[in-house]
Formats: C-alpha cells, sequence, structure tokens
C-alpha cells in the first residue's frame, strides 16, 4: 500500500490494518476482534512514551481506519470485540505526558476526534446493527472506560485487582472528557451518587461492584472470561442482520495530492487562501449518473460516487481541522450536475436496506456530523455553477449562513437548490434532528413546504421564500456582499465564534452526543486552560513527577 | 429606455457605468423627491430660487448660478478628485495604502459613521422648513433654500457611500434616512440636537453658525479618513459647508449692526426700549449664543470615549487637520487634557489621548468658533457700544458625557442647583425671549427691502446687486 506523500509536520489520517502499530485487527466469521497493543514507542509526536496501553491521536487514528473496515471490508462481521494484548491492562487510556506537552488547540481537536471515532461505534450500533463489545481484561482506566462505555456491552475480567475507573478528576484535575462522564449517566444510568463517588475514585471500582453500579454489564473469572466473551459476542452477533455471505467493498487509500494552494481530491477540492484564512471546499457532483443498480453499485465500490465524495470530504475536514488551525472560514461550494446527484440519492434511496449502501449512508451521516462539530465558520455560497442538490444540500444546511446568487434577469443561469428525499429522513445531526427539521425547530409548516419542493429545482427567490438560505444577493451586489461577509467574519475572535456557532447550530433539544460535544466538552476545554491543570504546578503539568498540585482554591 | 444620468445626475462617480448604484439610486431618488415635497421647504416648491448647483469639481464648476425650481434642484454626486497613492495617515494601519472598499472588518463602524453624519443633512432641512413663511428679505430666503438644497446634496453625498459600499444593508440605511423625522418623539433623528426645532431665523443664523460649523469639523476629520471614498466625498462638502457658516456668520452680524444702530440711535442700552423698537438686544443675542454652543459642544460627543478610540485607532476617523500634527498620528501612549468633576470643582486631568479625540476636535471647534464671536464684537466696539459677546465654557450646559450631571456657570463655576435654578434664566434664552424674537418674524419679499431688525448684506451674491429677485414666487 502507498499513500500519497505528504509534506513534513502535516498529520494525516492515512493507514492500514497491514501498518497498524497499535492495534490488530482479526475477523472470524461474525465476530472481529479489535486487541489493543499499543507500541509505546511509536508516539505521533516526539517526546512522551505510550505506555500501559495509553493512546495518542495515532492510536485513535489506528481504531478509526479499522472501524471503517470492518463497515465496508469485512459485510459478515457482526460482533467487534475490543480487548487487549497485553496482560493485566486493558487501556489505561490517553497518555498524560502527551496531554501535558500538547497545545490547547491539540487537545481540543484530538478529544474531538475521539469523540467523534466513539459516537462512531454507537452510530454503526444503532443503524448498521454492527454490536460492539468491550472484553476488558485487566486494567480499563479513564479513556479505555470511555472506549469501553462507546460498547453495547461491557465485560470485565475479575481477577482480584482489575478495575473500571474515571481517575481524571481526583488524579489529573481534568474530566472524563472522552464521552465517560457522559455516558456514565445518560447511557448506563448509574444513578448520579453512585457516580460522584466513581469519578473521585482513583482505584476505581472492581468487578462485583461495578456491576451492581452498572459500570459494567457483566464479568468473568480470568479462566472463564476467554468463553464468557466469546459467548455474549455470539449472543449480540444474533441480533444482528449484517449478511454472511457478501463480499466486502475495499477501501484503498484516498486520491490526495496537497500542494501549496490545497488538498486536491477527485470530487472535492480544498484551496486555501492563508492571507484571508479561509478555506475553500468545492464538492463535485458526479460527472456522469452515477451507478443505480445494485450489482453496478457494488461493482463501482469505493468509486462509487456517493463513498468516494463522503470518504473524500471526511479526509478533507480531518485534514483541515488537524493541520489548519489559523483557516477559521470554511467556504462551501459544490459544482456539477443536480441530477446526477438526485440519481445517486434515488440510488441511496432504493438500496438503503442493502448492507453496502446502508454502510454508504452511514459514511454520509458521520461526515456531515463532523462538520456540524467542527470548529470553523462555515459559509456556503451558491454561484451560477453550484449544485446544491439532495446529499450535497445538506453542505449548505450545515452552514451557518447560505449565500446564493439571484439572477433576476437571467433566472435560467441562477444555481438551483433541490431537495431529495434524503434531506428529510437520512442525516440527522448529532442532536438526532435533520437539518431541516432544526432549521425550522420542527414546526410543520415550513418543513411541509420544504417537502412539497422534492425534486423541484428552486431558484434564489424561491429558496428564500422557503427560508432554505441566508441571502440571495443578486449579481449587482453579490461580489461585495460576499467580501464583507467574509472579511467580517474573520474578524471576529476565534474563540467567540467558536462558541457562538456550536450555540447556534444545536438548537433546542439534547441527546447524549450534543451534551458530549456541549457540556462536557466545553467544561473539558475551559479546564484545559485553567492553571489548576495546565499552570506550572497544575494537576496535569506535575502528574508522574512526585509533585502535588498546587491549586488555587477559589471555586469559579 | 435609457437614462443619460450624467444630465440628471451630476456626478464625477462615472454613474453612467455602475449599474448598481443606478438600480439603488433608480429606487431611492424618487423616494428622496416624496420627501423633499414632504419635508423640504413648506410652500416653495413652485419658487424660482436663484441657487448655486455644483455640476462639477473644478474650480468653475462647483458653483454653477442659475434659477431653479428647488425639487428639479440637480443634487450631484462629486468626491474630491483622488489623490495618487494616499496612504492610511493615522492609527494602526499607518502607511498602508488607503481602502478604495470597505474594509469587512469595519463595515459596522463605518456605516454607523456615514449614517450619523448622513442623517443630520436631512435633519436640519426638518428643523428648517418653516422659515421660508417668515423670512426677513429675498436674500436671506434664497440663502435659507441654498442652505437647504445643499444639506439635500449632502444628504445625497452620503447616501453614494452607502448605496456604492454598503450593497443591501446600506441600501436599506440609505432608506431609514428618509424615514426618520426631526423632532418626532417615536422616530427622531439620531442626534439630539438635529432635533431641536429652528424657531425663529435669529435660531436660523446661530444654528447655522455654530451647529454647521460642528459639521465642518466632523467632515474634516472624515476628510482624513483611511476609507478613501469617505475621504474625497467629505472634502468634497467642506467647499459647500463653508457657504453655510457664512449665512451664521454674517447674519448674527447683521442682526448685532442693526441692534447696534437703534442702540446708537435711541442713546439706550435699555432692553425694553430697544425691544420696543422691534430689535434684538445684545443680552438675548449673547443667551442664544450659550444656547447654541452649548448644544453644538454636546455633538462631539463622550468626553471620554472608547468609539472615538476605536474610529481613530482603525484608520476611520482621523483629527482635524490630521496630517498637520506634529507626532506620531497613533497617540499610543499620548495624553490629552480632559475635564472633569472632583473635590467640588472643575478640574482638568490627563486622559488617553486616544480616548479623548472628541474632545481635542471640541478643542479645535472652540478656537475656530470663538474667532467669528471677535469679528461681531468689532461691529459692537466699531459702533461704540461697551458690551461683549463671549463664548460659554465648554462644560456650560452639556447634556451628553460626565459634565451633563453638573451645572457648571458660562465662566465655568461648578455651581450649586440652586445657583443654577437662579441663574439659569440669565444664562439662556427664556420663553419669553424666545417669544419676544418669534414676534418680530414676519415675512419680507419685496426686492432690496429687509425687516427692521436686521440689516442688510454688505453685498449680495455672486456680484449681483442686494435688491435683485433671489426669488421668484411665479
Amino acid at each position: 500500500m502507498t499513500y500519497p506523500e505528504a509534506p513534513p509536520q502535516t498529520i494525516t489520517y492515512d493507514t492500514h490494518p497491514d501498518q497498524y502499530k497499535h492495534w490488530r485487527l482479526s475477523c472470524s466469521g461474525q465476530i472481529a476482534t479489535l486487541h489493543l497493543d499499543i507500541n509505546e514507542d511509536a508516539g505521533i509526536k516526539p517526546g512522551y512514551k505510550l505506555k500501559l496501553n495509553s493512546y495518542d491521536l495515532g492510536v485513535d487514528i489506528e481504531l478509526y481506519d479499522a472501524l471503517q473496515r470492518i463497515r465496508f471490508e469485512h459485510p459478515e462481521v457482526r460482533t467487534v470485540v475490543v480487548t487487549s494484548a497485553k496482560e493485566r491492562i486493558f487501556c489505561s487510556g490517553a497518555n498524560i505526558f502527551m496531554l501535558g506537552l500538547s497545545t490547547h488547540a491539540w487537545k481540543v481537536n484530538f478529544c474531538k476526534f475521539t469523540n467523534e471515532t466513539r459516537n462512531g461505534i454507537e452510530d454503526s450500533s444503532r443503524h448498521s446493527g454492527l454490536k460492539f463489545l468491550a472484553a476488558c481484561n485487566g486494567t480499563t482506566a479513564g479513556g479505555g472506560y470511555e472506549l469501553a462505555l462507546a460498547c453495547d456491552e461491557i465485560i470485565l475480567i475479575d481477577d482480584r485487582s482489575s478495575a473500571v475507573s474515571l481517575p481524571e478528576v481526583p488524579l489529573l484535575g481534568v474530566l472524563p472528557g472522552t464521552g465517560g462522564l457522559t455516558r456514565v449517566t445518560d447511557k448506563r444510568r448509574v444513578r448520579r451518587d453512585h457516580a460522584d463517588i466513581f469519578c473521585t475514585l482513583t482505584e476505581g471500582v472492581r468487578a462485583q461492584r461495578a456491576k451492581e453500579w452498572r459500570l459494567i454489564d457483566d464479568y468473568a473469572k480470568p479462566q472463564a472470561f476467554a468463553e464468557k466473551v466469546q459467548q455474549r459476542a455470539m449472543e449480540l452477533a444474533a441480533q444482528s442482520d449484517r449478511p454472511a455471505a457478501a463480499k466486502g467493498v475495499s477501501l484503498p487509500p484516498l486520491k490526495r495530492r496537497i500542494d501549496e494552494t490545497g488538498y486536491h481530491y477527485e470530487t472535492v477540492d480544498v484551496v486555501i487562501d492563508r492571507k484571508s484564512r479561509r478555506a475553500t471546499l468545492t464538492v463535485a457532483a458526479p460527472s456522469a449518473r452515477p451507478a443505480d443498480g445494485i450489482e453496478e453499485i457494488l461493482a463501482a465500490g469505493a468509486a462509487w460516487w456517493p463513498l468516494l465524495m463522503a470518504r473524500e470530504l471526511d479526509d478533507a475536514i480531518l485534514m483541515l481541522r488537524t493541520n489548519d488551525l489559523e483557516i477559521g472560514t470554511w467556504v462551501l461550494k459544490t459544482r456539477g450536475e443536480a441530477q446526477h446527484v438526485l440519481a445517486a440519492d434515488a440510488a441511496l434511496a432504493r438500496h438503503r436496506q442493502h448492507w453496502f449502501v446502508r454502510e454508504v449512508v452511514g459514511m454520509l451521516r458521520r461526515t456531515l456530523a463532523r462538520l456540524d462539530v467542527t470548529s470553523r465558520t462555515l459559509i456556503a455560497i451558491a454561484e451560477r455553477d453550484a449544485c446544491f442538490a439532495g446529499t450535497l444540500a445538506e453542505l449548505l444546511l450545515a452552514a451557518d449562513r447560505s449565500y446564493m446568487l439571484a439572477l433576476p434577469n437571467d433566472p435560467q443561469q441562477e444555481a438551483k437548490l433541490t431537495l431529495s428525499a434524503m434531506n428529510f429522513d437520512s442525516y440527522p445531526m448529532v442532536n438526532g434532528q435533520y437539518r431541516i427539521a432544526a432549521r425550522f425547530y420542527g414546526e410543520e409548516g415550513p418543513i411541509a413546504a420544504a417537502r412539497a419542493a422534492i425534486g423541484k429545482p428552486l431558484g434564489a427567490a424561491a429558496a428564500a421564500e422557503l427560508g432554505l438560505v441566508t441571502a440571495t444577493p443578486d449579481d449587482l451586489d453579490w461580489e461585495d456582499e460576499i467580501r464583507i461577509v467574509l472579511e467580517e467574519r474573520a474578524s471576529l475572535s476565534p474563540d467567540a465564534l467558536t462558541a457562538m456557532e456550536a450555540n447556534l447550530r444545536f438548537g433546542p433539544g439534547e441527546t447524549m452526543e450534543t451534551r458530549v460535544f456541549g457540556r462536557l466538552s466545553a467544561w473539558q476545554n475551559w479546564i484545559f486552560i485553567r492553571p489548576n491543570a495546565v499552570g506550572e504546578a497544575g494537576a496535569l503539568k506535575v502528574f508522574g513527577s512526585g509533585n502535588k498540585a498546587k491549586f488555587n482554591w477559589e471555586r469559579v | 429606455m435609457s437614462i443619460d444620468y450624467s444630465q440628471k445626475i451630476p456626478n464625477n462617480v462615472n454613474l453612467n457605468e455602475n449599474k448598481t448604484l443606478q438600480r439603488a439610486l433608480e429606487h431611492w431618488q424618487p423616494e428622496f423627491i416624496n420627501w423633499w415635497q414632504d419635508m423640504g421647504p413648506d410652500e416653495s416648491q413652485g419658487f424660482d430660487v436663484y441657487l448655486r448647483t455644483a455640476v462639477s469639481v473644478d474650480p468653475g464648476g462647483w458653483a454653477h448660478f442659475d434659477y431653479v425650481k428647488m425639487p428639479d434642484y440637480r443634487w450631484g454626486i462629486f468626491l474630491n478628485p483622488a489623490e495618487e497613492g494616499r496612504k492610511v495617515n493615522f492609527g494602526a494601519h499607518k502607511g498602508e495604502a488607503a481602502w478604495q472598499e470597505v474594509p469587512g472588518e469595519y463595515r459596522s463602524n463605518l456605516r454607523r459613521l456615514i449614517v450619523t453624519q448622513g442623517d443630520t443633512e436631512p435633519a436640519s432641512v426638518e428643523q428648517q422648513r418653516h422659515l421660508g413663511l417668515t423670512c426677513p428679505s429675498l436674500y436671506d430666503m434664497r440663502n435659507l433654500f441654498q442652505v437647504n438644497v445643499e444639506e439635500g446634496r449632502h444628504l445625497w453625498a452620503m447616501v453614494y457611500l452607502l448605496h456604492a459600499y454598503f450593497g443591501r444593508d446600506g441600501r436599506e440605511e440609505a432608506e431609514a434616512l428618509l424615514e426618520r423625522r426631526s423632532g418626532d418623539a417615536d422616530n427622531p433623528r439620531i442626534l439630539g440636537a438635529f432635533n431641536e426645532s429652528t424657531p425663529d431665523w435669529l435660531s436660523f443664523f446661530m444654528f447655522t453658525y455654530f451647529t454647521d460649523r460642528d459639521g465642518k469639523y466632523q467632515l474634516c476629520s472624515l476628510a482624513e479618513s483611511g476609507f478613501d471614498p469617505l475621504a474625497r466625498t467629505c472634502k468634497f462638502m467642506l467647499t459647500e459647508e463653508a457657504h453655510h457658516m457664512f449665512v451664521g456668520e454674517s447674519g448674527v452680524g447683521r442682526v448685532i449692526q442693526r441692534t447696534c444702530e437703534v442702540m446708537n440711535q435711541l442713546k439706550t442700552d435699555d432692553v425694553a426700549k430697544i425691544r420696543a423698537a422691534g430689535v434684538i438686544d445684545l443680552p438675548t443675542i449673547q443667551r442664544y449664543l450659550n444656547f447654541h454652543f452649548s448644544v453644538t459642544m454636546d455633538l462631539f460627543g463622550a468626553d471620554v470615549s472608547s468609539n472615538a478610540a476605536t474610529f481613530y485607532n482603525t484608520g476611520l476617523k482621523g483629527r482635524y487637520e490630521e496630517t498637520k500634527q506634529d507626532d506620531d498620528h497613533k497617540l499610543s501612549d499620548a495624553a490629552y487634557p480632559v475635564l472633569e468633576i472632583g473635590d467640588g470643582q472643575l478640574l482638568t486631568v490627563q486622559a488617553p489621548y486616544l480616548n479623548a479625540l472628541n474632545e481635542k476636535l471640541r478643542d479645535d471647534y472652540v478656537t475656530d468658533a470663538k474667532g467669528g464671536i471677535e469679528r461681531w464684537n468689532k461691529i459692537i466696539q466699531k459702533a461704540g457700544i461697551p458690551f461683549v459677546l463671549s463664548a460659554p465654557h465648554k462644560a456650560f450646559n452639556r447634556k451628553i458625557g460626565p459634565l451633563s450631571a453638573a451645572k457648571i456657570s458660562p465662566a465655568g463655576k461648578l455651581l450649586s442647583e440652586a445657583e443654577w435654578t437662579h441663574h439659569h434664566l440669565a444664562w439662556l434664552p427664556s420663553i419669553e425671549d424666545r417669544a419676544f424674537v418669534s414676534s418680530l418674524m414676519g415675512r419680507v419679499v419685496e426686492p432690496g427691502k429687509f425687516a427692521n431688525w436686521i440689516a442688510p448684506p454688505a453685498r449680495g451674491i455672486n456680484n449681483q446687486p442686494v435688491d435683485f429677485a433671489y426669488v421668484r414666487f411665479n
């Protein structure tokens, strides 16, 4: 396997099971096992050792890749067992020395990606019948337990010493920020006083009490552990409808070119304007009518436009987020023939029960959800050659603002916004709401009016009338209007914008995921800049040095 | 149908080529005419008025005289010619090329500056709309209308900037400029002084001398702007603003001259006798002066202002004669004296210069405004009358900023509430004063004739005789 060259310092998300340094993926019939076996000398950045199966971004990039392989290349897999290849330790969570050395931005970005990967595990369980079983064969601490929490079930080894724990508060002065605090309550319904004790207990809770407190589902003695895990994995597999005999679709490396202007893919192009701190992401519609019979679709595989586009967009989002922190505004554009996107949408809708199409829809859903939680201003721009149709219209609906060029003297030349049924039932945001419904706060009138417009090419005036776009300057105003919007935006505080956008993107209605990205992450990110965590004598800084953290005792 | 915009709207902004601007003006211009019919000079729309029209920015072009019906006045759009290689001359962007487009970052502040300036122009037309009915002569009526149409043109100048550079927002703001009404409690003009009425001609002359002079200083600071179109627009407006102040200075001067003549004829300084003779006594003129001076002081804004600092530092609004100031034009460490109340007295304290820029502009204004008062005193002196007009202290009768909480005499002494109550009628026009002045206002429209309370001017307009028919009633 070869991957395109990336400039030094650039982090990429490219990997393949052959190249894993930290995980081992083995598939046997309905069961896939992911063995965590972290190579302590193979951190993604220098300066720390990944001891005790502790992870960094590189470990999670492999986990994300492994999940993608299972989804697409191993349709026969119904249960994924997540376990450790090391003795007496399942996983001890994120590496503390890595956190101590990292910039604030790196920590936040790392946590966001790990959160998304764990949400992705639950997403696949919910939508694709892929079940996850955490086989905690040793100490399961912090982020290790958070990984287990993302699985459908947790079995802990009962060896009189292994425990599950969230020791972040007492040990590090931070939160279990990869969903731990939230999943303990929202998912596992641990009573809040038990959760309070659990989250302040360095040593954690061992098998029996852990089960009593709902921290795990079951436990087993070392001799019985493997069998118990196997048995439960098979039982979970029985709940799945993943096909036994289907042939997987392999995921080849993306054809990505990196140069000084940005990131270039087959269907996605990212052009970065560093001076204006702005990236323009242009997503291209299929260049011809995409395959729509299931056999053709399978034959196209990873080259089938919806999957190719989703993978490329996903990679572009991750590349920009990780490597281009100062590029604060993403201009979202599309181009091409709407009919080809609508044809792809029709195929997605028609074959959505088929395992592969279901996975492609899932990939699109998660990629779009990744956009929603991206800490960049998103501005959709629809000019003459734009193609905001069906699935691609989700980009416009995901944007903080959208501008559509009106051509009152030449309406034929106007870009058209065309909705498809996919906009109404296929791509929920992490708050469980469809973008178009969330846009109108669930109000029936405007949602019904938008639904009635499915399949109709909407010019600027019609799109504005339906409330689908922010503004529709005409050709006389367009250039200046857009320039001013972008310049003004670029001048505002990046922190305030991130916070404001996150608040406005997710209106009323919380889910566990929104609580993770909102309440948990916001508090965690606050702690991450406080001296009590990251000051000279902060808990995160002195960890492992033998020194005690010095706190400012004021409660804020 | 194609319209020849250069004929309809004299301009040097290439209106014939600029579709965005044409479209905006096509919509706005009829609304402006409607506004003029509703709120422009009362009962005067059919008059032929001997007016000056700017038809170009050349020395010979900006003062073209002819009879015009005011609604047919050719309100034009003129910018001073561009200065090659002009830079931003102050603030954080000092040394960068001046902006030819609105920097998105400063869009809202720039728009606010332009809207605030623009709002004063139609406001003063509204304030003065009834004065034509009580004009003391055809000459003065013509001057009033000249001021009015030029305020109208200054509105056009600001609307041009809104239309040409601020897109839809700008068009909406331009319409709002025609929708606000001076003195309407529910829909007032932006600045307080522009909601005061201009009830009589003495007020009008005082207004054009003092308040239009604030306009001059605001325009001068905006003429320094790093946003080049604003700077060029304001520079050209200043050529017209000079006439307004001339109307004010000469108007007040002629009132004083006439009063002095009557005082000498009657050999009296008894106010009652002077009033009985139908002229305005000098103490009343002083009280009007105090009022208009102090109201205008407030127009410069708070003594210590974060907005002023922001506008300067971001290169939007400079100082009066910015480039002639001998300093670093950044002012980050400099200080400037401002007034403050402390220890029971008025104190001068040092404030950060950037925050004190309103005060700096106010001080420049005061120096300039005092010049005219001295020229008025020369008229009194020449008549041999022992009376001296003076500008009140800049802290007197303030309604904006920290000084508004205090009572301060025209001499700058901090007063108790009781002292103020006792004295203020001696310092500010009373209802009786205003009623008296108002009682003198009667319409004189015979060419060459002047109301009793005002002297004729030394010379006419554009070398025409004083008894020229400056307005024809048809």
